[in-house]
């Protein structure tokens, strides 16, 4: 069963990475003349398909420091797969958002001569640190594995393990401080970078939708919700596999706290449209209307409230709160996929609605021409290029799974 | 003289001299100001087109859109019209935001973007609460015809500086892009494009710190209304109504 899921997600990336090729050699020999977004919406499908996956590296961050800060047992095998995933889904947002920019080429002037009260310049700086830190962080978590496979014979994780061979407990014991300190700044620059993204958002006053003091939060809820959910899914299938007992536990943890947080996000998400909506103030109401009863309305209602809370939810009570269900560990791992995968509903609908609505009334009749419109739906070209970023995530994702141990060679024990 | 006993032509004559003794003082002296009488406004959208072709804006880029608004019901109507160029804040939300450094206020209170500098992230776009910035995709209007003519490659002149639009890969193409109250003009001692094509006389500019300007009597009107001045902006972009 895993090994068919593994196969097909495997089939997935390589099928999207064809595909979506073609998008990518649009937008590098075309630029961005057959895109939907321009200037009355100038942020479309890529920006939303960055805060997505922004979000899951957050997410599955801050999860990975339960092992390597608090040291949460029962996750402690997963450690690496979560870093790993943390890594995969931040080389996808990068890319998402580099596709995005006019200039592709002057992407180094963010860091290099970057405003500091911008908040997109704080992006630059902290996601650079995050890069370095997680990079560094997966090395010495892999540190000794790397070198007991690199004398088995693989070139690969003998040229990664840099010519360290030292595997004796001192060392051993010397990764796990490390680990524990690189984790510990990592906690609060995972905190500040996705409540960064948030802000950057939650800045902007001419978008009342985005201007509240709910948005860095609701953005750092949301990432833990569909990071924890994205990896709990990743864990039935590729995780630790060895102790069944011990693996159904962990599966039910996994669950319980995902539940939780996709409610607590829920929670926030009601909050924010209701208070939005109650005093019928246009600028503001005009977004949440968009969302709820316009257009795309099955966007909220259909594919995040139904596939991504409600049966989720169900899925997780029964399989991993109550305990009546013994076995659920599948049912806890689908409830996570759909919330991961329904989660960009989410995120498209913080990102679009609110530029929907003329700053000015009247100013879509004043003037015609491309992209000067306030309705947006992504082109085909911008569709493929987020399947290619996409599935080069999950590409980077099954080949470093394959090559490097992510998961012990012991624990890897397939059904 | 009071403005109301002007003829069309001894008011472009003040503006004139306005401007030219206000390129005598040092830019930082100085600070530009538009001012745009709505009820002489006729909505022919003259400024809007000389502006597309003074800065030779290609599809979808556009500086001074002008907005119509219709009241009451037919035979009962009535137009008016909001011409929306930059309003050249004093407290401008697009600067603070760019991460690149990219775009700033002059002195002289003009907000200005260094092409070469923009990373093309459309932030500034979208933190404008005037929709004053657009986007320039790399769109020629001779797009899906056979091949594109030599006046389409012809360069701008925007902030001094000659922009050429050879290919769509080249600056300002994948940059933010607005008005910029025609600073290449007032260098050279000459009016903004869209004051000079005005028919109705309806736009004027000079510098509101110069006290004998035409401009800096108009801002003393009790007319005076700024767009949206709860955000704070301070537009140098001043409606009479």
């Amino acid at each position: 069963m895993k090994k068919t899921i593994s196969g097909l997600v495997w089939l997935i990336a390589i099928v999207g990475f064809v595909v979506g090729f073609y998008g990518l050699y649009q937008r590098i020999t075309t630029g961005h003349i057959h895109t939907d977004y321009g200037s009355y919406i100038p942020w479309g499908l890529w920006v939303a398909a960055y805060i997505y996956f922004i979000g899951l590296s957050a997410g599955s961050f801050l999860l990975s420091t339960l092992v390597y800060v608090v040291r949460v047992e029962k996750l402690e095998k997963i450690g690496k797969l979560a870093l790993f995933t943390a890594f995969g889904c931040l080389i996808a947002a990068l890319l998402s958002i580099w596709m995005d920019l006019g200039h592709m080429g002057r992407v180094y002037r963010v860091v290099l001569h970057g405003n500091l009260r911008s908040m997109m310049t704080w992006m630059g700086i902290l996601y650079s640190s995050y890069f370095l830190v997680i990079l560094v962080e997966l090395w010495f978590a892999m540190r000794v594995d790397l070198i007991k496979k690199a004398r088995e014979g693989s070139g690969i994780c003998s040229i990664l393990s840099f010519g360290s061979t030292d595997t004796s407990p001192k060392s051993i014991q010397r990764d796990r401080k490390v680990l524990k300190v690189l984790g510990t700044i990592g906690v609060p620059l995972a905190i500040a970078f996705h409540g960064g993204v948030g802000a950057l958002f939650g800045v902007v006053g001419a978008r009342t939708y985005w201007h509240s003091g709910l948005t860095p939060i609701a953005f750092l809820v949301g990432a833990l919700a569909s990071g924890g959910a994205l990896l709990t899914a990743i864990v039935y299938v590729w995780g630790p596999d060895r102790d069944r007992e011990q693996f159904r536990e962990m599966m039910k943890y996994l669950g319980k706290v995902v539940l939780a947080l996709v409610l607590i996000d829920f929670l926030l998400e009601i909050a924010e449209y209701f208070v939005g909506m109650y005093p019928g103030i246009p600028d503001e109401a005009e977004p949440i209307k968009a969302v709820l009863f316009g257009k795309y309305w099955y966007v909220f209602w259909i594919v995040h409230v139904f596939f991504g809370v409600f049966v989720p939810s169900v899925l997780l009570f029964k399989n991993a709160v109550s305990q009546k269900v013994k076995n659920g560990a599948a049912a806890i791992a689908f409830a996570g996929l759909l919330i991961a995968v329904t989660f960009m509903a989410v995120r498209l609908n913080i990102v679009i609605p609110a530029q929907v609505s003329p700053e000015i009334e009247g100013l879509q009749y004043a003037f015609t021409g491309p992209g000067l419109e306030y309705h947006y739906m992504p082109t085909m070209m911008e569709w493929l290029v987020t399947i290619w970023v996409s599935s080069l995530g999950a590409l980077l994702f099954l080949i470093g799974y394959t090559l490097l141990p992510i998961v012990n060679e012991e624990d890897r024990e397939v059904a | 003289m009071a403005i109301i006993d002007m003829s069309p032509g001894e008011v472009r004559q003040r503006m004139m001299e306005d401007l030219r003794r206000a390129l005598k003082r040092p830019m930082e002296k100085r600070r530009w100001a538009m001012v745009i009488d709505l009820q002489k406004c006729v909505g022919c959208t003259a400024c809007t087109t000389a502006c597309v072709a003074e800065n030779h804006l290609p599809p979808g880029v556009v500086y001074r859109p002008v907005i119509e608004k219709e009241i009451g019901r037919y035979p009962n109507v009535r137009k008016n019209f909001l011409p929306r160029p930059c309003m050249q804040c004093e407290n401008p939300p697009c600067v603070k935001v760019c991460p690149a450094s990219a775009t700033w206020k002059r002195p002289d209170g003009i907000v200005e973007i260094d092409y070469e500098k923009c990373i093309g992230c459309r932030y500034c776009i979208n933190a404008c609460p005037y929709s004053a910035r657009t986007f320039d995709k790399g769109y020629y209007y001779s797009d899906g015809t056979p091949y594109i003519p030599e006046y389409e490659k012809k360069p701008a002149f925007e902030y001094g500086k000659v922009w050429p639009r050879n290919n769509r890969e080249d600056s300002p193409v994948g940059n933010a892009r607005k008005c910029t109250y025609c600073v290449h003009r007032l260098d050279k001692g000459m009016l903004p494009a869209c004051v000079t094509t005005c028919l109705g006389d309806a736009t004027y500019f000079g510098d509101a710190n110069d006290p004998e300007s035409l401009v800096a009597e108009l801002l003393g009107s009790p007319r005076v209304m700024r767009l949206k001045e709860g955000f704070g902006t301070k537009p140098a972009t001043t409606y009479l109504v």
